[in-house]
């Protein structure tokens, strides 16, 4: 069952269409990860589904039920990228206020409140003002506030965008324990986060989506079988020599010098191994490394995307 | 629940940005100089050269000149208060993107701003009841009895009519995204409605002419007519109704 279904979502600003047509289906229970460019339509469609935008066309639906417009959902939790709260409350004010919206009594939101700061490492800070909160603890405030209803499905736009290192690894930490309680649906920018976090992936440019797939699947799928070469300091004089040799082995397909490596695009890995140590041997040349490559999801995320640019 | 739950955060609001703590200090100085200023309004121009020949044409000023004083300083400041209170009220939150957090939750749109609009009537009517009480001591010190009925009902007429001035300024921070816009449009309605008050046969079907009445029953005459009133409460209604409308279908 998916918890969020969007079809054929239109938005438009005036001459500008945020959103042409964006299909989507998050199935329940998942961690899923919207990426795309800026301007990709990615907050006008979190906007949407926290009931403060509304589509020209299409439909939305959460677990099952057609949402209207403008209708904000109890089962919803929503963090913006940039939360704002009230500078003259406190953080146990601010919940508490959120807790009474959704219809808590005193004494639940009281507890989920403390709770809450305990878990987003505000409690020391549970009685300062808001206004003398810097970004990453009001990003911590946000999301706290986004979890005082313990939602069934979280909505993050860029939810570590503004965190120190720590407090990304810790946020991110919550949300990988929070993914055993709610579907999660998070925007973001930085690539290696979503490669963490998330189980399922969709790539959105120009308000459509270019791809949906488990990760997992999306790796594979567009693996492309890579070896790095590395050198020493000393060596790099070789680097055009090798590579030319390198080029003429039949299980490489291409090679490309970056700096002190030699990326090779293999047609079979394993063989590909054998055959570059052999020549390496046979020319006494020296190396330092010879590694598989990964594949990141940067770099899908940047081919996918670069072929829509060119394809527009 | 919602509704108790916004108010509760509105007051907190006035209290915590000081909106009542100015309103009580601002009209209750109002409220109790204008009987004084009324009172030695003689003895002022006295002291300014060549001044003294006036104040034998200045006749001794009674209750009803402190009353027309009172009245003038604490709706001329009472609108300005109202306009300044209230052009922010929805237009900063969205501004802010305070807005987005609440409305993302549970919480009707028109509950939000009427629990707006109860927080400023209630800040108004602490300030009004302190003005209110300051004015008349200082009136009974200074002119001896003051007929306290009509007082109240002057007062809780002044009050209406700065909700009314609320209203309409929170009307125009709904539809607008900037503060001093909705601070344009309020104030705009205000000049138009002072125009067409200067009108002939007009000016007793608008607001303003609600708190000239209680002048007259002060001076024990029958009020003229009561059809500002009703003009007054469906200015008032329509501007809470119309921003209500207007903010169901807005985008944030």
């Amino acid at each position: 069952m998916n918890a969020i279904q969007l079809t054929g979502l239109q938005k438009t600003y005036g001459q500008v269409k945020a959103l042409d047509g964006l299909d989507l289906e998050v199935p329940a229970g998942s961690v899923f990860g919207f990426l795309g460019p800026n301007g990709a339509g990615k907050t006008t469609t979190l906007r949407i589904l926290a009931g403060l935008a509304a589509a020209n066309s299409g439909s939305v639906e959460i677990n099952g039920k057609i949402v209207k417009a403008f209708s904000a959902n109890n089962e919803i939790g929503y963090l913006p990228e940039e939360p704002a709260f009230y500078p003259w409350m406190t953080p146990q004010e601010t919940l508490n206020y959120y807790a009474g919206i959704f219809g808590l009594t005193a004494k639940d939101s009281r507890a989920r409140t403390s709770a809450l700061l305990e878990q987003v490492g505000l409690k020391d800070a549970a009685k300062r003002r808001v206004g003398g909160f810097s970004r990453g603890m009001r990003q911590r405030l946000g999301l706290a506030q986004a979890l005082i209803n313990r939602p069934l499905i979280l909505l993050l736009d860029e939810p570590v965008s503004a965190l120190d290192p720590m407090g990304r690894k810790e946020v991110l930490e919550l949300i990988e324990s929070l993914s055993k309680e709610c579907t999660i649906l998070m925007s973001t920018h930085i690539l290696a986060d979503a490669e963490r976090v998330c189980d399922t992936l969709a790539i959105l440019d120009h308000g459509r989506r270019l791809l949906q797939s488990d990760l997992k699947t999306l790796m594979a799928h567009y693996a492309t079988p890579q070896l790095d070469l590395e050198f020493a300091n000393d060596q790099v004089e070789n680097l055009e020599k090798v590579a030319e040799h390198i080029r003429h082995i039949a299980s490489v397909s291409t090679v490309k010098v970056e700096g002190r490596v030699l990326r090779l695009t293999v047609t079979n890995i394993k063989m590909a191994q054998a055959d570059v140590m052999k020549a390496m041997l046979a020319q006494s040349w020296r190396f330092e490394r010879l590694d598989v490559v990964k594949p990141s999801l940067e770099e899908i995320f940047v081919r996918l995307v670069g072929e829509e640019g060119r394809a527009q | 629940m919602s509704l108790f739950t916004a108010i509760k955060k509105e007051w907190l609001e006035q209290r915590r940005t000081k909106k009542l703590l100015v309103s009580v200090i601002v009209l209750t100085l109002f409220g109790m100089t204008s009987p004084l200023l009324a009172k030695i309004m003689p003895q002022i121009i006295a002291l300014v050269p060549g001044g003294a020949a006036l104040t034998a044409l200045i006749p001794t000023p009674t209750l009803q000149d402190g009353v027309a004083q009172y009245i003038k300083n604490i709706s001329q400041f009472g609108i300005l208060l109202a306009l300044l209170f209230s052009m922010g009220a929805v237009a900063a939150e969205k501004e802010k993107g305070t807005l987005a957090l609440v409305l993302s939750k549970p919480m009707p749109r028109f509950t939000f701003l009427l629990a707006k609009f109860c927080a400023l009537a209630l800040t108004f009517t602490c300030g009004l009841a302190l003005a209110a009480a300051a004015g008349y001591y200082y009136s009974v010190v200074l002119f001896g009895e003051v007929p306290l009925l009509p007082w109240l009902t002057l007062n809780g007429l002044i009050l209406f009519y700065l909700l009314i001035y609320v209203a309409i300024t929170l009307f125009f921070s709904t539809i607008t995204r900037t503060q001093y816009v909705a601070a344009g449009g309020a104030f705009a309605v205000l000049i138009v409605l002072e125009i067409l008050g200067s009108l002939p046969g007009l000016a007793k079907y608008l607001p303003a002419a609600m708190i000239q009445n209680p002048v007259l029953l002060m001076n024990g005459q029958t009020a003229a007519d009561w059809q500002c009133l009703w003009v007054g409460a469906a200015l008032l209604i329509l501007s809470l109704l119309g921003a209500g409308l207007i903010f169901r279908h807005q985008e944030l």
